[in-house]
């Protein structure tokens, strides 16, 4: 069987979503490193494969899937062991929720093309007053949801989608944007819980193939 | 009805929410019976009784403040993805997914791109934020940027595989996402539907279907009667 590709950037914290994934269910993948800072996104041999020019990308055959969550449940229907969503329906709609106040709440308002526009049409503080507010209601909008049910992860004492969604979005707030994660003790417990896994420890940022060395 | 025996669902929602429009459709194509409870997003001077809700009782519910929640009896659900994939799970006729994994995927491609590519550029937060930091024009401009990336994106992904709605001929999520966003690029932002020809045609597939008319917003029970 053909192995599996993902077009990924090191920091991107979609790819990073998806590489947590592919490495809890054990699948072994060639990691094709797409440079969006050099705009590697719009060469044509990328675009021939991937028309949307977005990372991360999984090729599988003749299947390509774009965008985490997406490639994401299918890697979870494709292979079901182990599963990223409980069984019940309660527990699966807040991993559900987890999932999408990162991926529509938290996550746009940080990306590249934002930045930009910020900093050029106001100014490099707004831009990051901009970020830290999109950050501060979504984690706060976090720590309500799972202050109930968490265990020893997200929802449960089981690693579950929300999971994958949480690690790179907490680890870019330590990391890159200096958030104080006191005022969000839930979340940062869990980030504690993901630094002993293997799973979350393979798959940051600093530890990719295309990491610069200066990091 | 799908759930007669059991206690009622209850849907909080506001007339002109994207968000809350999904789970309308949702909700209408499985025949499930709900107590609309609309919500007052936009603050007003006059508290207009057809609201049960301001938005301040409302956050006692969801402290986020975030339309639409569901109730199913202790069950709260806020994020209209999460409701919608609940109901799908809950009440699984019709099936809002295909059975085969690739046109699952796209689906769920296509759901990514307007849950976090269109939308979130387009709420009352952000543009309100646009305006106020910079100008009116500057707003319009984001918003309509957003769209064009967004529904350009959408454009490709579902040109080979739309049948007479987005992933062939039955209705799936893909549509639930693409309604309201295409009603409201067309309605409330004057988008021109021309350069995403299968956008259009999906659009019109659903003037054809109750369970997505009787979802617009103009329909609701909050609607205001200048519309």
């Amino acid at each position: 069987m053909a192995k599996l590709k993902l077009y990924s950037y090191w920091r991107s914290s979609c790819a990073h979503r998806v590489r947590i994934a592919l490495t809890l269910k054990g699948l072994d993948y060639e990691y094709i490193p797409v440079n969006l800072l050099k705009g590697d996104q719009s060469d044509p041999d990328f675009t021939k494969i991937n028309p949307m020019g977005t990372v991360p990308a999984l090729v599988d055959g003749d299947v390509v899937i774009n965008d985490s969550f997406a490639i994401i449940m299918y890697l979870d229907d494709k292979y079901p062991e182990p599963p990223l969503l409980p069984s019940d329906l309660h527990k699966r709609a807040i991993n559900y929720q987890a999932t999408s106040i990162v991926m529509s709440g938290i996550q746009p308002h940080q990306n590249m093309a934002l930045f930009r526009y910020l900093e050029e049409k106001i100014n490099a503080k707004e831009k990051t007053a901009w970020i830290t507010n999109a950050i501060t209601k979504g984690f706060t909008a976090l720590e309500n949801l799972l202050v109930s049910c968490a265990g020893k992860y997200a929802t449960g004492d089981e690693v579950y989608m929300a999971d994958l969604f949480l690690a790179p979005q907490i680890h870019a707030a330590f990391n890159r944007f200096q958030i104080n994660m006191e005022l969000y003790p839930t979340l940062a417990k869990f980030h504690e819980s993901y630094n002993k896994l293997p799973a979350f420890q393979n798959a940051v940022p600093e530890n990719q193939p295309d990491t610069p060395s200066t990091i | 009805m799908a759930n007669s025996g059991a206690e009622k669902l209850k849907l909080y929602s506001y007339w002109r929410s994207s968000c809350a429009h999904r789970v309308r459709i949702a909700l209408a194509l499985k025949g499930l019976e709900y107590e609309y409870i609309p919500v007052n997003l936009i603050k007003g001077d006059q508290f207009d009784p057809v609201y049960r809700f301001d938005l301040q009782d409302f956050k006692k519910i969801n402290p986020m403040g975030t339309v639409p929640s569901l109730v199913d009896g202790d069950v709260v659900i806020n994020d209209s993805f999460a409701i919608i994939m609940y109901l799908d799970e809950k009440y699984p006729e019709p099936p809002l997914l295909p059975r085969d994994l690739h046109k699952r995927a796209v689906n769920f491609q296509a759901m990514s791109i307007v849950l976090s590519g269109i939308q979130p550029h387009q709420n009352l937060a952000v543009i309100r934020y646009i305006e106020e930091k910079i100008n009116a024009e500057e707003k319009t401009a984001w918003v309509n940027n957003a769209i064009t990336k967004g529904f350009t994106a959408l454009e490709k992904l579902l040109v080979n595989c739309a049948g007479k709605h987005a992933t062939g001929d039955e209705i799936y999520l893909a549509d639930l996402f693409l309604a309201p966003q295409i009603h409201g690029a067309i309605n409330r932002f004057q988008i021109n539907m021309e350069p995403y020809p299968t956008l259009a045609k999906c659009y019109e597939s659903y003037n054809e279907l109750p369970a997505f008319q009787n979802a617009l917003p103009e329909k609701q029970p909050d609607a205001p009667s200048t519309i």
